[in-house]
């Protein structure tokens, strides 16, 4: 997803910086996108995902080469709900890697972004974080904490130049979702998808659901009342 | 397991999909133990790309570019880069791709397999004549680069070797220049084959591009408009808009049909014919017209379609193509897709590769059953008395010994196979 949105940041030249934990897979990335618009700056970064020294030594190695414009956090890893009932380690990596992870990261830019008073930082939620659904509940309460942090870093940045945004996709065709796919599931386009959380970004707007459809479909599932709701097979 | 189809919707069997997102661990995956076929985009008419109850190998996760020379023009990606991709990338930067055919909506991989042919191979050859290097994954972990100074005949057999051989990581393709998007066109119309294939050898000093669009129900005579064209430098045009629109459904019945066909041919050749004359057009029209629709294969209802694409050497080239027009004006099958238009005098690089100095004729046909299959034998007889061939890449039904009658080098290319790989198509003409 993230990939995708660099695609579309680079029709102009950006000064752009990948973060991942494989050397080897955001060096592929980045060349694809140093062909893609030569004349921008990319630089690939390889980083620990919940060490919080080397986050932020991350963070500061980023900033040292100038001001951040906007940071857009979008690791993540569907588990396998059953996997996690019965092992608890994949529990706890589930929770890490998709709640934990992303927190620590934006805590880092977040104090970036207030010395700079300015920039726009971007967390991608999901649908799957507004409200617990036994299908996807561990994945789900990640991504329920990242919704809740972002909403009290907005309150911390109310009335700053800093400004938070939380992109909550559906269901999007992207490596993550790649066996959900392959099980015939109906997915969004990346491409499609990746234009919308780039605009916005753009716009610095608070929450948005991609594609906008689902804002409707959540707000419904949110205000289902219990008795109805724990009669779903969702 | 999930259904998949190929373009011509013929059939949507269960396929156990493995999707490819990483090149370097794409040899670990196809070495599973069971035999896999790789798939691009899916834009493959027939059964070239699938597997029914087995494996595919999805390649489109191998969407990166890895190098771009703008002084050379030298460009290497992943196998499941959309040609789409490469011509948005480069031509804004003077280059094209050399050799691009009626879509865009295909991979590179898939674009090597089938070696594929654009409206200019007189002047430029098959795609596979422009790629300098490519990866090979076989099912035994072995990686080979091939190229056509690099092993060779592992490369001629890849090159039109339905993916066969092995999975294609990445390839490097040599671009051709141009001066920016626009074509210098031209379209005449023609009333007899004489006039067309006296237009085609006239067009080929001077124009790269020829191809024609073709009555099929005019009958032998042959009545169309032959269109031709030249890369045109244009300075001060906006591109168009891309406006894409999509069939939304797939219609209870084909809405290409007896009653829809005849009237519709007419009338498009005699508004056409009004319209001929030289226009500059964007190379996304000229080439690619039915791109913006999206999804028009469904127009031809849920049994699907059939395309019946032939070539037959030059000095038969006007009597058998008479007698296929022939028998689809009697039979009244057909479509307005329909294509006629002449190869070059140039030997393909491929053991397989389908094109070969001559005329080729491509046509849809909606899937009517036995009555489609029994007007396919009558066109198979005049490919076979004229030693001509069809297309694998959109092939749904050939017979075996036509295949074989056709391509004279299957002996060899066999030995190049990869015992790991397999497709429904490999399974029907070659029998594994």
């Amino acid at each position: 997803m993230a990939e995708h949105c660099a695609r579309l940041w680079l029709k102009d030249q950006v000064d752009l910086t990948l973060v991942g934990r494989d050397a080897s897979r955001i060096e592929r990335v980045a060349a694809d996108l140093k062909v893609r618009s030569p004349g921008s700056v990319i630089r690939a970064v390889e980083s620990e995902f919940l060490d919080p020294a080397r986050i932020r030594d991350t963070v500061g190695l980023i900033a040292s080469e100038g001001a951040v414009d906007v940071v857009l956090i979008a690791h993540g890893s569907l588990p396998v709900q059953e996997n996690c009932q019965q092992d608890l380690a994949a529990c706890r990596e589930a929770l890490e890697v998709n709640g934990i992870s992303p927190v620590l990261f934006a805590e880092a830019f977040a104090a970036q972004m207030a010395k700079q008073s300015r920039g726009t930082l971007a967390l991608i939620g999901s649908v799957a974080g507004d409200r617990g659904r036994k299908s996807n509940y561990v994945y789900g309460a990640a991504k329920g904490l990242v919704t809740r942090y972002a909403q009290g870093l907005q309150h911390r940045f109310a009335g700053s130049g800093v400004r938070v945004v939380l992109i909550k996709p559906g269901p999007t065709d992207t490596p993550m979702t790649a066996h959900l796919k392959s099980q015939g599931a109906r997915m969004a386009p990346v491409e499609s998808v990746a234009q919308q959380i780039v605009a916005a970004v753009e716009a610095g707007k608070a929450t948005t659901y991609v594609p906008g459809k689902w804002a409707a479909i959540m707000m419904v599932i949110r205000h289902l009342p219990g008795f109805v709701f724990n009669k779903m097979n969702i | 397991m999930r259904p998949v189809s190929s373009w011509g919707r013929l059939s949507a069997e269960l396929h156990e999909v493995v999707v490819l997102q990483d090149p370097k661990r794409a040899a670990t995956q196809i070495a599973c133990g069971l035999a896999g076929i790789a798939y691009g985009n899916g834009r493959s008419y027939g059964d070239v790309c699938l597997n029914p109850n087995g494996i595919l190998w999805q390649t489109r996760g191998l969407d990166h570019f890895i190098a771009f020379d703008p002084e050379t023009g030298l460009l290497q990606c992943e196998a499941g880069v959309l040609l789409r991709d490469i011509q948005r990338l480069v031509i804004p930067r003077g280059w094209m791709l050399p050799v691009t055919p009626g879509t865009q909506l295909i991979t590179v991989g898939g674009a090597i397999a089938n070696d594929v042919h654009g409206k200019n191979h007189h002047a430029l050859g098959s795609f596979g004549d422009h790629v300098r290097r490519l990866q090979l994954a076989r099912t035994d972990g072995e990686l080979i680069e091939c190229g056509p100074d690099l092993k060779p005949d592992w490369f001629d057999a890849t090159v039109g070797g339905l993916g066969l051989t092995g999975v294609i990581v990445h390839a490097e393709i040599q671009l051709r220049r141009v001066p920016g998007p626009w074509l210098e066109t031209e379209t005449v119309p023609y009333t007899s084959l004489e006039e067309f294939f006296a237009l085609a050898d006239g067009s080929e000093a001077g124009w790269e591009h020829t191809v024609s669009w073709i009555d099929c129900l005019a009958g032998e005579t042959g009545r169309g408009l032959f269109m031709r064209g030249n890369t045109a430098l244009a300075n001060d045009r906006t591109a168009p808009q891309g406006r894409k629109l999509t069939m939304p459904l797939v219609p209870p019945v084909s809405l290409v049909n007896r009653l829809s066909l005849r009237p519709f041919n007419l009338a498009y050749f005699q508004l056409k014919k009004r319209q001929t004359g030289r226009t500059l057009a964007h190379y996304e029209s000229f080439f690619y017209p039915l791109d913006n629709l999206l999804e028009w294969n469904r127009m031809y209802g849920p049994k699907g379609f059939y395309q019946y694409q032939s070539v037959v050497p030059r000095e038969v080239g006007q009597d058998a193509t008479a007698a296929m027009l022939r028998e689809i004006s009697r039979s009244g099958e057909g479509s307005f897709l329909a294509v006629l238009k002449t190869f070059g005098e140039r030997q393909p690089r491929g053991m397989l590769s389908f094109p070969r100095p001559g005329v080729t004729l491509a046509l849809d046909f909606p899937n009517r059953g036995e009555q489609s299959h029994k007007l396919f034998e009558r066109l198979d007889a005049i490919v076979r008395e004229a030693s001509g061939r069809l297309y694998p890449a959109k092939d749904a039904r050939m017979p075996r010994e036509l295949f074989e009658a056709g391509y004279p080098r299957l002996q060899e290319f066999l030995r190049y196979r990869d015992p790991g790989i397999s497709s429904a198509l490999s399974r029907r003409l070659m029998g594994y």
